[in-house]
């Protein structure tokens, strides 16, 4: 394994890392498909901003990421009070989002250098030559410091307000009469969403992020029932899903993302089977043995 | 007419009927996402059938589709099933990871070079522009069964929608009828998956659905309407598309479907927004107007010794009782209302010195009288049949006043004639002294 190798595993733990971290909150708080849509949304505020600023740097395309992830949690409240059903509510906004940003990609492709199967799927492959330079000194793949920064930032500000994120994912009313304010939480969690998203989706595309939004996290919360616990985890799920989906598609000569959303499928399914506390064969197992004490007790 | 364009056009008509029509029950079934899922998990259906088929024939294809499509709605009936995880990340989970096997699939197709793959990443994001009058021989003889089938089916699906467990005790099969509602969702998107691609099928489904929802309380026209809109939006996106060189096609019909579901959400004449202000800001004009006059009836009132007012005898009152002191809150409104209420002739305002006076005139008598009727009916309701404390039962009467219907003022008052509750309009059960608000 060399240099380059290393380069695209570190990234993509790091992508998987931060939006399992990110993406465990989703899950407890029955927002996965929020992440779903929140990261197909952000693809209007990343043209948009291009066709703006006429410039690929990162800091544009971080705002208008941030604008229209927070849009989108928003318009979906704003649908559901007005009488539209959640899912639907999600459904409606998120694809007339992603249309427009997709006509407006096509319309002006001559001044965009940004390509949509680029953007869907990423290309991993690419981030170890796109070097990030301090002056004239290299000092490694661009996507690997801003995920490192998106990181950090997701780490600090659910560390710092640990507490109410739990409370709020947990029992948002009992946070409510404790006198948090739910709904500046719901949107910070949302806005960690959009920014953890939109820095994945440069480097590995919607699919794969929106993947370690949400496997990760239901893998972990398959294994264990602490909260602290479960952040780990899904950070651990999501490096090995990394790692594990680099290795089959060097193997299979395929896209580096997909299999990575396959290899954590995986993960999934086997967490899904032999968790020792809630996977199915575990469980089955646990009944019948209580089932065979029942009938020696009986005898 | 280019020939061409016609194939594109009538695909994309037939495509958004169908869908649309379909659409409406996915979205009433709470399975709007489905189709999103179901569009996401075809696609390694797609990339394994031509990898088995070595062809890119359109039929062998939309079956591997359905086939996926199917397994990916199964796995999330056995996640929720058997684990506690809930539906939204069940429906998540099996939609990124079908999807990621689909891309690696279609990946490991291209890099194969296995002869003609080029044509199959289209199923990502349509090809409406590239339809032939072959595929439209396809989705035709396959939207007509749909509408077929929705048609036929009717009755089955709105029992299925509104109410299971009322057609399981009728003796329907409803673990079938909801199978094929799912067979036919499938289909809806598998055809779909052509014009729109992948990430925006859900559109074709939800959107002229929930747009069709705002017209209308009744099912047989919602599904009309939203196969009408779906089928609009077909017609809109290939013209448009056809208008300019890089306009595509898909996108172009989803951004009408949400043009015609914000037409609606604005303008939709019951459920609309203006329609929901105009009548937030009629009900709140109303209940100004109603309070107001109570106010004053009981301000004169007082100066009755509580026997009832007499509409020759009333002796003017101060404004400022009526609508609060200068620095009072809600004072501004107030005296608009108050205004209001002179110029139409039911209020009678004079100046006397400083100090502006009020009364009644004998027609806003009448109405004052009206409010505080069904005010007291309702605070008398409360004490005596719900056994409420006279100073308990105020506030309660305040909010419902304005909505008391000339039926049950009428049903109230034959009530409260059996307990003997006198003259036609009743003493206020607690003391009326202090200004209310």
């Amino acid at each position: 394994m060399d240099s380059y190798d290393l380069a695209i595993i570190v990234t993509g733990a790091l992508v998987a890392g931060s939006c399992g971290f990110i993406g465990s909150f989703l899950i407890l708080r029955g927002m996965a498909l929020l992440g779903d849509a929140i990261s197909h949304s952000v693809l209007l505020g990343i043209v948009l901003a291009f066709l703006i600023t006429g410039d690929t740097s990162i800091v544009p395309m971080f705002v208008g990421a941030l604008i229209f992830g927070l849009l989108t949690a928003v318009m979906v409240q704003a649908l559901n009070r007005g009488g539209v059903e959640g899912d639907a509510a999600t459904g409606v906004t998120f694809t007339a989002f992603f249309a427009l940003g997709v006509v407006l990609l096509t319309a002006f492709a001559g001044r965009v250098h940004l390509d949509l199967d680029h953007v869907l799927y990423g290309e991993i492959a690419y981030v170890p030559w796109d070097l990030l330079y301090l002056g004239d000194v290299a000092i490694g793949p661009k996507a690997l410091w801003t995920m490192g920064i998106v990181f950090l930032i997701d780490l600090l500000v659910v560390g710092a307000f640990s507490k109410e994120f739990k409370i709020c994912s947990f029992d948002p009313g009992m946070a409510a009469s404790l006198g948090i304010n739910v709904a500046l939480f719901h949107y910070l969690m949302t806005a960690l969403v959009s920014l953890t998203t939109v820095a994945a989706f440069e480097s590995v595309g919607a699919i794969l992020a929106v993947a370690m939004l949400i496997v990760p996290g239901a893998t972990a919360y398959l294994l264990t029932d602490s909260l602290g616990r479960m952040l780990g985890l899904s950070v651990a799920v999501g490096s090995l899903s990394a790692a594990g989906g680099y290795l089959l598609a060097t193997w299979l000569d395929s896209s580096i993302s997909g299999a990575m959303a396959a290899t954590a499928g995986a993960l999934f399914l086997l967490a899904f089977l032999f968790s020792p506390t809630h996977g199915v064969i575990s469980r089955a197992l646990a009944r019948r043995r209580v089932g065979h004490r029942g009938e020696s007790m009986l005898q | 007419m280019d020939p061409n364009f016609l194939w594109v056009l009538s695909g994309s008509v037939l495509l958004g009927t169908s869908s649309g029509a379909i659409g409406a029950f996915a979205v009433l079934r709470k399975r709007s996402l489905l189709g999103d899922v179901l569009a996401h998990a075809a696609l390694p259906g797609v990339c394994l059938a031509f990898m088995l088929t070595g062809a890119k024939e359109l039929f062998p294809l939309l079956v591997g589709a359905a086939l996926t499509g199917y397994l990916g709605v199964k796995c999330i009936d056995a996640i929720t099933r058997w684990s506690r995880i809930k539906e939204d990340t069940a429906l998540g989970i099996v939609l990124t990871v079908f999807f990621g096997i689909g891309v690696m699939l279609l990946t490991a197709i291209q890099h194969s070079g296995a002869g003609n793959q080029a044509g199959l990443d289209t199923f990502l994001f349509g090809q409406a522009a590239s339809l032939v009058g072959r595929d439209v021989v396809v989705i035709a003889v396959a939207a007509t069964m749909l509408l077929l089938a929705v048609a036929l089916f009717f009755k089955e699906f709105k029992l299925l929608c509104f109410d299971r467990g009322f057609g399981e005790g009728l003796g329907f099969p409803m673990r079938q009828i909801d199978n094929l509602l799912m067979a036919l969702i499938v289909m809806a998107v598998i055809l779909g998956l052509q014009a729109v691609g992948v990430v925006l099928m859900a559109a074709m489904l939800i959107t002229p659905a929930v747009a069709a929802r705002y017209w209308t309380e009744r099912l047989d026209v919602m599904v009309l309407l939203s196969a009408l809109f779906g089928g609009l939006s077909g017609m809109a996106g290939a013209v448009v598309s056809a208008l300019g060189p890089r306009l595509p096609t898909g996108p172009l019909i989803v951004l009408a479907a949400t043009g015609i579901f914000l037409i609606s959400l604005v303008a939709a004449p019951r459920r609309g927004l203006v329609a929901k202000t105009l009548r937030y800001l009629g009900t709140r004009r109303k209940v100004a107007r109603e309070n107001l006059l109570r106010d004053v009836y009981e301000q004169h009132e007082l100066s009755f010794d509580g026997t009832g007012v007499a509409s020759d005898a009333l002796q003017g009152i101060e404004l400022d009782r009526v609508i609060g002191e200068s620095s009072s809150p809600g004072r501004r409104s107030r005296l608009r209302v108050a205004q209001a209420l002179a110029k139409e002739g039911l209020l009678r305002l004079e100046l006397t010195g400083e100090t502006w006076i009020c009364s009644l005139t004998p027609r806003g008598l009448q109405a004052a009288w009206d409010v505080v009727r069904r005010h007291r009916l309702w605070e008398l309701y409360l004490t005596h049949k719900a056994d409420l404390k006279a100073d308990h039962v105020d506030r309660d009467a305040d909010d419902i006043e304005h909505f008391l219907t000339p039926d049950l003022v009428a049903r109230l008052e034959r009530l409260l004639e059996e307990h003997h509750q006198g003259p036609r309009i009743w003493p206020s059960v607690h003391p009326l002294d202090e200004l209310r608000r």
